[in-house]
């Protein structure tokens, strides 16, 4: 028989290090349902009937985020076999905070008392055989990092598991308070429930979500009770219970725990800490290291130096030609056996999906690579710390600057990274706003545009405007949906800024394998069924195969025209392109080719630099309408394997949906204004 | 006076949270409770947040978060 046993432990408590040691390469990565949490799941390596479920980092079960929600209510409610909570030994107090809840919910918990190694270069000592004696559960010392302690642990929690130890509920409360409580759990149907128990701590705690499930005949004998634990309390019970819990914890301490002679030195963190985040180095270094990170991952020219390709463009430019390579081959094969037109354009197009998502795959290794190791090593806290200032007042925290800068080079792997976001409602508008970043494929239809109708204005202006008014319309977006879709949310900033640490080797490459794989997986099927569609779309109509003027892409665009008429570009042709762009944006430069003037390949990569007008545009297209064409491809909904990375990152259609509405509306507003106000300026 | 008024190298003790709710009980979950010594470590380059040693760790705060935390010097 199976059993389940659940991670849980404090952020920055090495808890992703022990899931992946304990699990190997046996993970599943998802979401749990209806939040941006990340939900993952193992078997332990060394005895396949153990399943092992990482839960979200907490440094409380209170009920005031996604995570702690999440986790509360897997350990209350799914009640695996055994929890292990993972305590960083370096910050004791606080981590045990953690410990005191979870034995509230009495389930089987086994501690595991991580870093030993760093407690012990510390000089400091912790006792832990008198912790698990004082606690009444094992407290086994690990080092995940390198693997130490970690048989004697899983054996004990496995020994845990298949007894169903309970824990006692800790000797937390004084009298007085440990009665008010007991009489709430009797109201709830009895105080020998351990399920009761933890219950009337919670409605103790004035916990909204525990009070809203209670019968409503009791109801009202609870709220009287509550009230009178609040009177035993100075008026505050919350406060009380988790004053008493670090009372408690740090008698536990002085027992337990020895402080060494250096426990006033500075660590090589601090030292560390000391230059990165200093008054006056800590932005240059910040802007040194997010340009390494830019640059590594998407630039063409690396280091300053003329067409030297960054690792990430190098690494996209051999997969890019190994796809055409395979493509062109099996092509070749399909038309060798005599396959007709439009069987040879099935399999090209489902060859170009293929490849869109294999395309992707270089920038996401890489930029994760590197995201993976600011994230382990503690930098990324400092990130926050640092730009906390400049993002609060768009209701965000300052960890939303990497994906929005990730964004300028491609939003598929800048939505992957929300994923490090503190908050649930931080990561859900950072998602919706990021797009609006404008990405590399964006820049070819403005070279387009600048190149026909701005020849004789400042073309760089009206480039370097619309990358602007990307950045602009992200602010603003953010302060709306802060103002009124998430209102109900408050942001904080308490948070850990945890020691510096050497992030392992082993732990950054599951890390960036994780995300490519999901990307692989779950955004594939997103861009590979919409890039199928849309060839269909393109090249048939209800007689058959055909040129895309007749197909029903163009019945589709002059069915839809009349949408952008208010925008000043109701032409089907228009319509096409914006459709075209979805699959990869700098498709419409090649649509527009195909459709005004039927150019040739090279002309259209001409064009894309900016190099040659399409001069044929024109019959459409003036300037403020041209205008009006970029900022709505700018801001309308971007790519598909965008939205198959927002997909993934959501966890939900609905979530998904919702974003690109707020896209598409905010493009449409946007251009109706510089249409509507342009023309009665020019 | 409250943690907001201590500047970098001070410390002093916590006599209790000001505010209630949600933000009352983050602070607390993270340790700072009544009778905690707790000192300021730095504060950001852009002025906000600050960051405190309690408990043997470092937590970062914003300025009117730490202006609900009264202490005693």
């Amino acid at each position: 028989m199976s059993i389940t046993i659940a991670l849980a432990g404090n952020p920055n408590c090495g808890k992703t290090t022990l899931f992946n040691e304990i699990t190997g390469s046996r993970q599943h990565v998802g979401n749990w349902p209806g939040v941006t949490v990340e939900k993952k799941d193992g078997i332990y390596k060394k005895n396949k009937d153990v399943v092992i479920m990482d839960l979200p980092g907490t440094y409380s079960l209170s009920p005031y985020s996604a995570e702690e929600i999440v986790a509360r209510d897997y350990i209350v409610k799914e009640k695996p076999d055994a929890v292990i909570n993972i305590v960083d030994g370096t910050s004791i107090e606080r981590n045990l905070y953690l410990t005191m809840q979870i034995m509230e919910t009495r389930i089987p918990v086994v501690v595991a008392m991580n870093m030993m190694d760093e407690v012990e270069g510390r000089g400091d000592r912790i006792d832990c055989g008198r912790l698990s004696g004082l606690l009444g559960i094992p407290v086994i010392p690990i080092v995940a990092r390198t693997g130490k302690g970690l048989n004697e642990l899983m054996e004990a929690a496995i020994a845990t598991a298949k007894n169903r130890r309970q824990p006692e509920q800790p000797p937390i409360f004084d009298s007085q308070l440990a009665d008010a409580i007991s009489a709430i759990a009797d109201a709830l149907g009895g105080a020998d429930s351990a399920e009761n128990n933890w219950k009337a701590i919670k409605l103790a705690e004035n916990d909204e979500i525990i009070a809203r499930a209670v019968p409503s005949d009791k109801k009202g004998a609870v709220e009287e009770l509550v009230k009178a634990a609040n009177k035993v309390s100075d008026g505050d019970a919350e406060a009380k219970i988790a004053d008493s819990r670090y009372r408690y914890i740090s008698k536990l301490v002085k027992e337990c725990v020895k402080k060494g002679s250096k426990g006033s030195q500075e660590t090589r963190s601090d030292k560390l800490d000391k230059i990165l985040t200093n008054r006056i180095l800590a932005l240059p270094i910040f802007a040194g290291i997010m340009y390494l990170l830019f640059a590594c991952t998407f630039s063409e020219n690396f280091l300053f130096i003329p067409e030297l390709p960054s690792p990430g463009v190098w690494l996209a430019g051999i997969v890019e030609e190994a796809c055409s390579f395979v493509a062109e081959g099996v092509i070749g094969a399909v038309e060798g056996l005599g396959a007709s037109e439009w069987a040879v354009g099935l399999v090209s197009s489902c060859l170009d999906g293929v490849g869109a998502v294999f395309g992707f795959l270089p920038l996401v290794l890489v930029l994760f690579l590197l995201m993976s190791f600011l994230e382990d090593s503690g930098y990324m806290a400092r990130v926050a710390f640092v730009m906390d200032r400049i993002f609060r007042h768009f209701g965000l925290s300052g960890r939303s600057f990497i994906p929005m800068l990730m964004g300028f080079g491609c939003s598929v792997p800048a939505l992957m990274a929300s994923r490090t976001l503190e908050s649930d409602k931080d990561r859900k508008i950072t998602m919706m706003i990021t797009p609006f970043m404008s990405c590399g494929a964006k820049l070819p239809i403005y070279a387009m545009f600048a190149a026909t109708l701005f020849a004789d204005s400042n073309q760089t202006m009206v480039v370097f405007s619309i990358y602007m008014l990307g950045i602009i319309v992200a602010v603003l977006g953010a302060l709306i949906l802060n103002k009124f879709a998430f209102k109900s949310e408050t942001s904080n900033f308490i948070m850990e800024l945890p020691q510096y640490r050497i992030p392992t080797l082993k732990s950054v490459l599951i890390h960036a394998w994780e995300k490519v794989k999901g990307f692989a997986v779950k955004a594939g099927t997103v861009i590979f069924a919409s890039t199928v569609l849309i060839w269909f779309l393109s090249s048939f109509n209800f007689s058959g195969m055909c040129d895309m003027e007749e197909s029903l892409l163009a019945s589709l665009g002059n069915g839809i025209k009349w949408i952008f008429a208010p925008l000043g570009f109701g032409d089907w042709r228009a319509s096409v392109g914006v459709v075209t762009g979805w699959i990869a944006k700098e498709n419409i430069v090649a649509t527009f080719g195909q459709l005004f003037g039927n150019v040739s390949e090279e002309t259209v990569e001409a064009v894309m630099a900016g190099e040659e007008a399409l001069p044929a545009i024109t019959e459409v297209f003036n300037q403020v309408s041209a205008y009006a064409y970029m900022a709505f491809n700018l801001l309308c909904m971007p790519c598909f394997a965008a939205v198959g990375a927002m997909k993934r990152e959501y966890g939900s259609w609905k979530w998904t949906l919702r974003a690109v509405g707020f896209q598409m509306l905010t493009a449409y507003i946007v251009a109706l204004l510089i249409n509507v106000v342009g023309s009665m300026i020019f | 006076m409250t943690l907001r008024d201590l500047k970098p190298g001070q410390q002093g003790k916590v006599t209790g949270i000001s505010t209630t709710g949600a933000m009352k009980r983050r602070i607390m979950d993270m340790g700072v409770t009544p009778g905690v010594e707790i000192r300021v470590v730095k504060v950001a380059p852009l002025g906000d947040p600050v960051e405190v040693n309690v408990r043997g760790y470092e937590l970062s705060l914003r300025k009117d978060e730490a202006a609900q935390v009264e202490i005693r010097m």
